[in-house]
C-alpha cells in the first residue's frame, strides 16, 4: 500500500496541468471541483498509505524515482522519504488543503480568475507536497521555492490594485533573504558529508565537528526564519493578507509558515551535534516573536492582520518548542494549529463574504445571530486557540510550555505572558466581529449618506491606510480586498446586508472546527501510551528529544497555571470590551498597531542609509564588473577597427602582403634552420 | 666554368623575371596584364626548375614543370574566364575597382 506514495504529489500535480492547459475552457465552478478532487484523493491515498505505513519497520519507507542532476560525485535523486514526521505532515497538508480548496469554490464565486486560482492552489499543495516529501536537501529546496512562488502568485492574485502587488512582491523579497541561508546550509551540507540526502547524512551528524554542524544549524534555521516569518523576517506574514481569505488560511495553517518548523525537526541530529547557544538562540527567537506578534495583534482592527499576527506568535511557540528539544511538541502545536487557524481563517472569510468585503471589524458586531455557523464553528476554533481546556489548542500549547519550562522558566514566562495576550486579543475579536451592537448597519447608512454628500465612491479606508501610504511598500495599507461583490456594492450604494455563507463553505468550517475542539486527543500527557503523537513521531525525533520525568503534580499544576492564563486572558478582554472598566486605548496603543513601527524602520532603513549602500554597490557593478566586462568588449572592437584598415580590397595590396609573408617564412627558416 | 657561369646566369635570369612579374602585379592595374605577370612569374619558376634539375642532374626538376603548366593553364582558364565577366559588367574597370570584399 505505501507503494502509492507517489500518488500524494503528483495528484495535485495532475490537477494543476490539466487546470494549466485547460482552464479556462473548464470554467467555474468545474475547475473548482476539479482542484478540490485532486486534493481530496491526494489525501485518501495519504490515509491508505498511512495504513500501510504501520507495516514497515521503524515506519519509515523510501523510493527512488528516478536521477535528477547526476554530476560526477554529486547526484540529487527524486525521491520519496515517509517517514512518520513527513507522514503526519502529509496527512494534514492534503486534508487541510482539500478543505480550503472546497471553501474557495464558495469564497472565490464571481471571480474573473476562478480557475487561475485553483491552478495555484494546486501547485502549492503540490509544493508542500514535495517540500516535506523529498528525501534529500535540494529537493525540499525546490518545494520550498515553489510555495515560495506560488504564495508570490496568490498574495498578489488581485493584482490590480497596487498594494496587493506590493504585497506579493513584499512576501517573495523578505523570502529570499531565508532562501539565502537555506542554500548556503545545503552547500556546506554537501561540503561536510558529500551528500544532501536525509537518510546518508543525518545519521552522521553526531560524528560531525561542532563548528561545522552551528553553521549549517544557523544556516538551515535562517532560512527556517524566512520560510516562518520569525523575528527579523516576519514582516512579510500579515502583508500577505492582501491575498484573497482561502489563501491566507492555506499560507498559515497547512503549508508554507509550517515548512520553517518542518525543516529545523527534520535535521534534529544537526541541531543536537552543534553548539549549545543555537537551541537557546532558536527558544528565545520563538518566544520573543511569540511575545511581540501577539501585542501587534492587540490593536489591529483589521480582521485578518489579527490572525495573521497571532500565526507568527504560534509559530513562535512552534520555534520555542524545537529550542527547547520538544520536537514532537512543535509539531503537535502545528498540526492543532493548522485545525483552528485554518478554522479562523476561513470563518474570517465567511463574514468578510458576508459582509461584502469589508474587513474592518470596528464595522462588524452582533454577526452571531445573521451568520450563526460561521460564528460557533469561530467560537470553538477561538476557544482553541486561547487555550482553553478541553479544546485542542490548550494540549498542545501546554505541551510546549513544558518543554519551555524544563528548559528555563524565563522562557516559560514569556510563553505564558504571550498566551495570555493571545487569549485577550482573541476574545476581544469575537466580541467586536459576533458580539455587541450592529455597526455594520449604521457604517453602511453612513457610507450611503457620505456616497450621497460628496458624490464619490467612499471606501472607508481605516487610519492607518494614510500613514502606511507614506511608508511607501513596506506597510500595505489594510484595505479591504475589493472583489467585484464589493465594487458592484458600492457602485449601487446598497446597504451592507451580513448573510450566512454557502454550505461549501460551511462544511469545511464545521469539520475543522470539530478538529480545533478535539483535536488534543492526538497526545495527551496522562501517560506514555497517551501520546500518540510523541510515540508516532519516536524514531524521527525521539533520540534527541530533551528527556524529563514530570511527576503528576507538576503536571496539574502546569495545566492549572496555563487555564488561569488562558482564563485571566478572556475575562480581562471581557472586562475591557464588555464591561468597559479600561478605556480601550489604554491597551491598542499606536506603538502596537504600527507594528512596533519596524516596517516603518525597516522602510526608513531602506530608504536612507539602506538606499546610498545599495547605490554604493549598483555603482560598483556598474563600474568595475560592467566596466570589466565591457572594456574586454571595447578592446576588441578597437582592435578590429584597427584591423579592418589592412583589408582595403586592393588585389595588390593582398599580392605584396602575401610576398611579405612569404618572405618572413623564409627568413624564419633560413635563420633557424641550419645547411651543415 | 664556363657551364657553372651559364648555370648560374639562367638562374639570374629566373629570378630576375620572376621579380619583373612580381613587380608588374603589384604595380599595374589592367587585370589581363596582372595575369601576364603571374604568367611570368610561374614560366620563371619553371625555368629555375630546369636549370636546378640539369645542375643536380635529377629529371624532377623538369618533371615538375609540366605541372606547372597544367596549373598555369588552368589557372588562365579561370582567370580569362573572370576579367571576361568583369568587362561584360563593368566595361573599362580595373583591379582596384573590385573591392567590394574591403573590410
Amino acid at each position: 500500500m505505501v507503494e502509492l506514495v507517489w500518488l500524494i504529489p503528483a495528484l495535485p500535480l495532475a490537477g494543476f496541468l490539466i487546470l494549466l492547459l485547460f482552464g479556462s475552457r473548464i470554467g467555474e465552478p468545474l475547475a473548482g471541483w476539479l482542484g478540490t478532487a485532486t486534493v481530496a484523493a491526494s489525501f485518501l491515498v495519504a490515509l491508505i498509505v498511512f495504513a500501510g505505513l504501520w507495516n514497515e519497520p521503524e515506519h519509515t519507507y523510501s523510493v527512488q524515482l528516478f536521477s535528477w542532476i547526476p554530476a560526477g560525485d554529486f547526484s540529487v535523486d527524486v525521491g520519496i522519504l515517509l517517514d512518520p514526521l513527513s507522514m503526519a505532515m502529509v496527512l494534514f497538508i492534503t486534508g487541510i488543503g482539500g478543505l480550503i480548496h472546497l471553501y474557495s469554490i464558495g469564497y472565490m464565486h464571481g471571480d474573473s480568475r476562478f480557475p487561475r486560482f485553483f491552478t495555484y492552489l494546486n501547485l502549492f499543495v503540490f509544493s508542500m507536497l514535495v517540500l516535506v516529501l523529498g528525501d534529500n536537501l535540494v529537493l525540499t529546496f525546490l518545494g520550498w521555492e515553489g510555495v515560495g512562488a506560488c504564495s508570490y502568485f496568490l498574495i498578489s492574485f488581485w493584482f490590480e490594485k497596487d498594494a496587493n502587488a506590493s504585497a506579493g512582491k513584499k512576501a517573495f523579497i523578505t523570502n529570499r533573504v531565508g532562501d539565502w541561508g537555506f542554500m548556503v546550509g545545503t552547500f556546506a551540507v554537501f561540503f561536510a558529508f558529500g551528500s544532501v540526502t536525509y537518510a546518508e547524512f543525518l545519521p552522521e551528524a553526531s560524528g560531525l565537528a561542532q563548528t561545522t554542524a552551528t553553521f549549517i544549524a544557523v544556516m538551515l534555521f535562517i532560512g527556517a526564519i524566512g520560510k516562518s516569518a520569525q523575528i527579523p523576517l516576519f514582516i512579510w506574514l500579515p502583508d500577505a493578507m492582501a491575498g484573497p481569505t482561502p489563501v491566507s488560511a492555506l499560507i498559515h495553517a497547512a503549508t508554507m509558515v509550517t515548512a520553517g518548523v518542518y525543516l529545523l525537526v527534520r535535521i534534529n541530529p544537526v541541531l543536537a551535534a552543534s553548539a549549545d547557544w543555537l537551541p537557546w538562540l532558536i527558544a528565545i527567537v520563538g518566544a520573543a516573536t511569540a511575545f511581540l506578534a501577539a501585542t501587534i495583534a492587540l490593536a489591529q482592527t483589521d480582521i485578518k492582520k489579527v490572525l495573521a499576527y497571532s500565526t507568527v506568535s504560534q509559530i513562535g511557540y512552534m520555534f520555542l518548542a524545537v529550542g527547547s528539544g520538544g520536537y514532537s511538541a512543535a509539531i503537535f502545536h502545528m498540526i492543532t494549529h493548522a485545525f483552528f487557524k485554518a478554522c479562523l481563517f476561513l470563518g474570517a472569510g465567511s463574514v468578510i463574504h458576508g459582509m461584502h468585503d469589508d474587513q474592518d471589524m470596528r464595522h462588524m458586531g452582533a454577526l452571531r445571530k445573521v451568520m450563526p455557523i460561521t460564528a460557533i464553528t469561530f467560537m470553538c476554533a477561538w476557544l482553541a486557540i486561547s487555550g482553553v481546556i478541553p479544546f485542542s489548542g490548550f494540549w498542545s500549547k501546554d505541551d510546549v510550555l513544558a518543554y519551555a519550562l524544563h528548559k528555563s522558566f524565563f522562557l516559560y514566562l514569556v510563553g505564558l505572558v504571550a498566551a495570555l495576550i493571545t487569549a485577550f486579543y482573541m476574545t476581544r475579536q469575537v466580541i467586536m466581529v459576533f458580539f455587541g451592537d450592529a455597526r455594520w448597519a449604521e457604517s453602511a447608512e453612513a457610507e450611503v449618506q457620505a456616497q450621497a454628500a460628496h458624490q464619490i465612491s467612499s471606501e472607508d479606508a481605516p487610519p492607518e491606510a494614510g500613514a502606511a501610504d507614506d511608508a511607501g511598500e513596506a506597510t500595505v495599507a489594510a484595505e479591504p480586498d475589493a472583489g467585484p461583490v464589493a465594487v458592484a456594492s458600492v457602485e449601487h450604494g446598497h446597504a451592507v446586508r451580513p448573510h450566512e455563507s454557502p454550505w461549501v463553505m460551511t462544511v469545511p468550517l464545521i469539520v475543522l472546527a470539530f478538529l480545533a475542539t478535539v483535536g488534543g486527543v492526538l497526545n495527551l500527557p496522562f501517560s506514555e501510551s497517551t501520546e500518540f503523537l510523541a510515540n508516532w513521531l519516536e524514531p524521527v525525533v525521539g533520540q534527541y528529544e530533551a528527556q524529563f520525568e514530570e511527576s503528576g503534580l507538576q503536571l496539574f499544576v502546569e495545566l492549572a497555571v496555563s487555564t488561569v492564563f488562558a482564563v485571566g486572558g478572556l475575562l480581562l478582554a471581557y472586562a475591557v470590551y464588555v464591561r468597559r472598566k479600561v478605556d480601550a486605548d489604554r491597551i491598542e496603543l499606536p506603538f502596537f498597531a504600527n507594528g512596533w513601527y519596524i516596517d516603518h524602520g525597516v522602510t526608513a532603513f531602506m530608504g536612507g542609509p539602506g538606499r546610498r549602500l545599495f547605490d554604493l554597490v549598483a555603482l560598483f557593478d556598474r563600474v568595475v564588473i560592467d566596466g570589466a566586462v565591457n572594456g574586454v568588449g571595447r578592446a576588441t572592437r578597437g582592435g578590429a577597427a584597427w584591423l579592418r584598415g589592412t583589408q582595403n580590397g586592393y588585389v595588390r595590396w593582398y599580392a605584396l602582403m602575401v610576398g611579405l609573408g612569404v618572405a618572413l617564412i623564409i627568413g624564419f627558416v633560413l635563420t633557424q634552420v641550419s645547411f651543415s | 666554368m664556363e657551364v657553372e657561369n651559364l648555370e648560374l646566369a639562367y638562374l639570374a635570369l629566373g629570378a630576375f623575371l620572376f621579380a619583373l612579374g612580381g613587380v608588374g602585379l603589384l604595380v599595374r592595374r589592367n587585370p589581363l596584364v596582372m595575369i601576364m605577370c603571374v604568367e611570368l612569374m610561374l614560366n620563371a619558376v619553371n625555368l629555375t626548375f630546369v636549370t636546378f634539375g640539369k645542375m643536380l642532374n635529377d629529371i624532377s626538376g623538369q618533371v615538375i614543370v609540366f605541372f606547372v603548366l597544367v596549373v598555369a593553364a588552368a589557372e588562365v582558364v579561370v582567370g580569362l574566364a573572370l576579367i571576361v565577366a568583369m568587362a561584360r559588367r563593368r566595361p573599362g574597370a580595373d583591379a582596384d575597382d573590385l573591392r567590394l570584399l574591403r573590410g
